[in-house]
């Protein structure tokens, strides 16, 4: 659906976004996580062609980059870093004058239905300028998807929202999964790309990796599984490192920490082993790193090469 | 066009609910229907009048021909009033216009916009259109209310042809919506170049100074608007308009705005 191409931006002598390149699936939902000036806003508007590449290219939903910008823009919602509503309009008259813009066909019924979606109803002849930050956002969100693209954009839905109102926009995205549509997000909220993304690239002006959360988390660190063994001697240590399939193998108070690519498949030998050496294994667990552990060990590292990269 | 229109219906229904926006619209050309009515009204009712009549120059004098005294005081004093007729629709059109793109810049509106299918040009015109549109109608609806309120005072029908002669007709319907145009192309261009509307309102109307300078100069009597002059004007201000639309289209560098601006 979204196939990017060595996709540069350079701002005067800055270099937003270097050389991206990547394939975005049809009906996935796709983060884009990085620190702040990694370039996922300047990515968003170059694949929704609102700036244009410096070098490189893409396509989206069948169009690419710089060939038919309004056939693309017709194919694409976008949800900007701020709502940009007009405040002195109603909630109906602001959508339906986007509706409009990106001839919709049946306008009112394309606006009632989302308001009634995000429950805005009630409230659709006040201006916008009386309503609360959460339901801007909706709105927003309402805004984008009028004309139904097949590909949405959503840069940061969830920030500046309360607990409650993020809640509700990111149940929102999660019922939109399963429609066909692909929705690539760019969060800093690490719980919210774990729980939403299908696949997530962490970017900082570079792609530094792109996988599923789960997958990103084993290439990082690895997969530990922590075995709780009562009285643990010395040789149950050697007992488990014998195996190939083990990467490392650590004692940590009563517990074996051990480091295994498969622990499905790979961890009934260890506790047969481990049962042999005459181990009483009380139970079996999988350390799990969370995506935040796997952001920031990748994006520290990034930033200590091109310290490095800087002193040489 | 649908999206020409939309822009337009979308900045009435956000200019309007501007009051600083809406005074303007409605007070210039108001002053402008009353005041010169007001003004006949005192040298109707004043008997020597004709006193004055030195301090007309003489080369409007040379258009009074067979009116009487207080006559070709009145036409000289409409004369100068119709003036600004000219000059309200430029005002009133660089006000909505100096905060139509700024605005939009402002509220943070202007990338959902640029997001959506619609074009400069389509963008451009429909705030152009949706700035020239109120001005234009607001001094053509004063016009009107001068021509009748100076009919029902019973001026003498000398004053009454002159009002409606053709060039001043073509001064206030022609010349004064292509003047209204250039302003808002100028407006547009300003405005998508700095960064607030003030800034966007005060270059925008250096536009003025010409038109000063050409109401000063009549005033003066160093110059007498004429058909010859307005159809000149009609003509100068069509190639003007132009070329302005134009290059407020070229100009308008979405990337930059969306960027650069903070």
């Amino acid at each position: 659906m979204i196939s990017i191409e060595g996709l540069t931006k350079v701002f005067d002598e800055n270099t937003a976004v270097d050389n991206l390149e990547l394939e975005i699936r049809s009906g996935e939902v796709f983060g884009f996580l990085g620190p702040n000036g990694a370039g996922k806003t300047t990515t968003l508007r170059m694949l929704s062609s609102l700036i244009k590449p410096t070098s490189g290219t893409a396509q989206v939903a069948g169009y690419r980059l710089g060939e038919d910008d309004q056939a693309l823009r017709r194919n694409v919602g976008i949800l900007t870093e701020a709502p940009g509503l007009y405040d002195r309009l109603s909630a109906e008259r602001n959508l339906a004058f986007f509706a409009y813009l990106y001839d919709v066909n049946d306008v009112d019924g394309s606006v009632e239905r989302y308001l009634k979606l995000l429950g805005l109803w009630e409230r659709r002849s006040e201006p916008v300028g009386t309503f609360s930050r959460g339901m801007r956002q909706k709105l927003a969100i309402a805004r984008s998807m009028l004309h139904e693209p097949p590909v949405l954009f959503l840069d940061e839905p969830t920030t500046g929202l309360d607990p409650e109102a993020s809640r509700l926009v990111r149940e929102f995205i999660e019922g939109l999964r399963g429609q066909g549509r692909t929705i690539v997000l760019n969060t800093h909220n690490l719980d919210e790309a774990d729980r939403l993304c299908d696949r997530i690239a962490v970017l900082n002006t570079q792609l530094l990796a792109i996988d599923t959360p789960a997958a990103l988390r084993r290439e990082v660190f690895g997969r530990k599984v922590v075995f709780h063994v009562s009285e643990l001697q010395p040789e149950y240590e050697a007992t488990v490192a014998k195996f190939p399939f083990v990467d490392a193998v650590e004692a940590v108070d009563a517990k074996l920490v051990v480091t295994l690519d498969d622990p499905e498949t790979q961890n009934p030998a260890l506790v047969a082993a481990l049962v042999n050496a005459g181990a009483k294994v009380q139970f079996v667990g999988e350390i799990r790193k969370s995506l935040e552990d796997v952001y920031l060990h990748l994006v520290s590292n990034d930033e200590e090469e091109l310290e490095r990269g800087d002193a040489t | 066009m649908n999206r020409f229109y939309q822009i337009v219906r979308k900045e009435w229904a956000e200019v309007f609910k501007n009051r600083f926006v809406l005074g303007t619209v409605a007070f210039l050309p108001l002053m402008a229907a009353l005041l010169p009515l007001g003004i006949l009204y005192f040298v109707s009712s004043s008997p020597d009048i004709t006193n004055d009549l030195e301090e007309i120059p003489s080369s409007f004098m040379a258009l009074c021909n067979d009116l009487t005294g207080t006559e070709c005081m009145q036409y000289f004093l409409i004369s100068q009033f119709i003036l600004l007729f000219m000059i309200i629709p430029l005002a009133i059109p660089i006000t909505i216009a100096s905060y139509s793109i700024i605005g939009e810049k402002t509220t943070r509106t202007l990338e959902p916009l640029l997001a959506t299918p619609i074009t400069t040009a389509e963008l451009l015109g429909g705030k152009s259109a949706a700035a020239v549109i109120p001005g234009v109608v607001a001094t053509w609806l004063a016009y009107m209310v001068l021509v009748i309120g100076t009919a029902l005072m019973g001026v003498g029908s000398g004053v009454m042809d002159s009002l409606l002669d053709p060039f001043w007709l073509m001064a206030v319907f022609v010349v004064g919506p292509l003047l209204a145009l250039t302003g808002v192309s100028v407006a547009v261009m300003v405005s998508s170049r700095v960064t607030d509307p003030r800034s966007a309102e005060q270059i925008s109307m250096l536009v003025f100074l010409p038109v000063l300078l050409i109401f000063v100069a009549q005033m003066a009597g160093l110059i007498l608007l004429n058909t010859q002059l307005v159809l000149v004007m009609a003509v100068v201000l069509v190639i003007l308009d132009a070329v302005l639309l134009t290059a407020a289209v070229r100009l308008f560098q979405r990337e930059t705005i969306l960027t650069r601006w903070k």
